[in-house]
């Protein structure tokens, strides 16, 4: 059986204040890729970080994992990009990423999987490079190395390409959907993109104002009518020459 | 590029195993440094003992005379000892702070724990007065060591609040140190003569004040926190990349802070407690380990113990040789020693290390 996550009535509060509130999902599966959309400061971030079980809130979190493992949670949560300054190479900020939690003693098999990632993201050629020389697309690929050595089933990401050239973020989206596939990870990814999400997600969840405004499959979703409401932008959905959904946008929407 | 990926990935794992073994040999330098700096040092004092002589008597060998032995056993040997575990102590619990606090300028000296340490001490000294009225007989360190966990645990709860950023934690450092200046002064102002001398001497930090039992708890708060940092590694080590990235890592991120901020002022007070205040060591120990090790703490750690022990081991072997036959109170020499061996090294690294 895979891994799962459900949210019901999910919401965060800071103090008094509320955030979020109201996010009812239904079951996520591994394998699946769920994109979360939505403007600037629309509460996807606290979403992440209450999964994650970093923030406190109303509402409940089903998570299952039929195999249950010992040792570290299912759940990998990639924040988004800050930028560091300690004195680690990217080989150990990733092996570091792989030892939380787990026996303190670092085994052929730590390494390998370290390697492994490294060379997936195709970051090893500056694997002993010091984090504090990368540039923010470098480091955002260390961030998710950093989540994919865990060997996630559960899988938040946000906004894991923000920082990322056109190809590198293409060539990282494919790698998420093929890892999601292979390994049967729940993916659930924030992104500005409309483009790529049509690319790469299964299932979109728009959050605006600190509420779920809907949840679906993509193509349901993603309409001119979302660009409108959503984002007041006039825009259009069309079929490319391969039949691909593609988001072309006219302009910003007059205001009325 | 026409590499295979199986290469490419072995290359990696090589490359990592490397990199261990030249963290071991560093360290393995750092400690080589170290023992010759204790010979050194018990060779040096009124008598000078050449480096031959140290080590005969060291083994007990007959060719040395009793005298040589007695002096280098009973009166040199706790002072050069103290030297090496205080130095390790305050450089430990200044890599911490530095850890936890996530800031380069953090150590007992720079937050005001030292000074913190001195005003408990110098109320001791000066009134006899004892923080807790059963610990008569060590009130001086007693007092120091109340003094100085107050102060840690008042620049860890602020540290917690929201909004607080890494500048607030030093610029609260530093009204903690004018705070505890400014009392220490007004207790010297109100001491007799006396103890007055007393306190000044205490402000100095001087490790002519080693002896054995002081010696033994020293060693004892040593032995006990750094298992306790070790054992939290990887998690101290995650603190580094950020609160967000080590929760997101599963690291309990208040707890790891709270339970090493104890340990640190422990390690920070102690050796004020029995040496006077010590400064630098603390900040330039971690910053050289960084420097030689990075900040893995599985590596960084001991560097820093090494590095801080093998400073004031070297500081107090130059106390003695600046005009022979005085030995200059060590906490005056470490800052004159110390602080231009700490820029030297800023200045020639190519890699920036905050």
């Amino acid at each position: 059986m895979v891994a799962t996550l459900q949210l019901t009535e999910v919401g965060v509060r800071y103090g008094k204040q509320e955030v979020l509130s109201g996010v009812t999902t239904p079951v996520l599966k591994g394998g699946e890729v769920t994109a979360v959309i939505g403007p600037n400061a629309a509460g996807k971030s606290s979403l992440f970080r209450r999964i994650a079980g970093l923030l406190d809130g109303p509402g409940d979190i089903r998570i299952d994992d039929a195999a249950l493992r010992p040792g570290p949670s299912p759940v990998c949560y990639m924040p988004q990009d800050t930028s560091v300054n300690t004195v680690l190479t990217v080989y150990e900020a990733v092996l570091l990423a792989r030892k939380q939690g787990t026996p303190r003693k670092v085994t052929d098999e730590d390494l390998q999987e370290v390697d492994r990632v490294l060379f997936s993201l195709r970051i090893e050629p500056i694997a002993f490079k010091g984090l504090n020389e990368l540039s923010g697309g470098q480091r955002q690929l260390v961030s998710l190395a950093q989540v994919l050595v865990r060997e996630p089933k559960i899988l938040l990401l946000d906004e894991p390409t923000s920082a990322l050239d056109l190809h590198r973020q293409v060539e990282v989206l494919a790698l998420i959907r093929s890892l999601a596939r292979e390994r049967e990870i729940c993916v659930v990814l924030a992104i500005h993109d409309l483009n790529q999400v049509l690319r790469v997600a299964d299932r979109v969840m728009v959050i605006d104002a600190g509420t779920m405004v809907s949840c679906g499959p993509v193509e349901t979703v993603i309409t001119p009518t979302l660009l409108q409401t959503i984002y007041r932008v006039d825009g259009r959905i069309e079929r490319c020459s391969r039949l691909c959904p593609h988001v072309i946008i006219d302009g910003p929407l007059e205001p009325a | 590029m026409a590499h295979s990926p199986a290469i490419a990935m072995v290359k990696g794992r090589g490359a990592y195993r490397v990199l261990v073994q030249r963290k071991k040999l560093v360290l393995l330098a750092l400690a080589v440094v170290l023992v010759l700096s204790v010979i050194a040092d018990l060779g040096l004092g009124p008598a000078r003992y050449s480096m031959h002589e140290v080590v005969l008597a060291l083994m007990g060998s007959p060719e040395v005379s009793e005298q040589i032995s007695v002096v280098i056993w009973d009166i040199r040997m706790p002072v050069a000892l103290m030297a090496v575990v205080v130095g390790a102590a305050l450089s430990a619990a200044g890599a911490q702070m530095q850890t936890i606090l996530n800031n380069p300028l953090a150590s007992p000296f720079t937050l005001g724990i030292s000074a913190a340490a001195s005003f408990g001490a110098s109320v001791a000294l000066v009134f006899g007065v004892s923080f807790l009225p059963w610990a008569i007989d060590y009130i001086v360190s007693i007092n120091a060591l109340i003094m100085a966990m107050l102060a840690a645990l008042f620049i860890h709860f602020m540290s917690q609040r929201r909004g607080v950023t890494v500048e607030t934690i030093v610029l609260l450092g530093i009204t903690l140190v004018f705070t505890f200046n400014a009392l220490l002064a007004l207790v010297q102002y109100l001491a007799s003569e006396q103890a007055l001398s007393a306190v000044v001497f205490w402000t100095m930090g001087s490790l002519t004040r080693a002896t054995w039992p002081k010696l033994a708890i020293t060693t004892a708060v040593v032995a006990i926190s750094l298992p306790l940092f070790m054992r939290r590694a990887w998690a101290l080590t995650a603190l580094r990349l950020g609160d967000d990235k080590a929760a997101s890592f599963g690291v309990n991120v208040r707890w790891v802070r709270l339970e090493t901020m104890m340990v640190i002022s422990l390690l920070a007070a102690v050796p004020v407690a029995f040496v006077g205040t010590i400064g630098f060591i603390g900040l330039v120990g971690p910053h050289i380990a960084r420097m030689l090790v990075g900040e893995d703490q599985r590596y960084f750690l001991p560097a820093s113990v090494l590095s801080g022990a093998a400073i004031l081991s070297l500081t107090s072997v130059i106390s003695k040789s600046i005009v022979p036959g005085t030995i200059f109170p060590i906490g005056i020499i470490t800052a004159l020693v110390g602080v231009p061996f700490l820029f030297s090294l800023i200045m020639s690294t190519r890699r920036r290390a905050w």
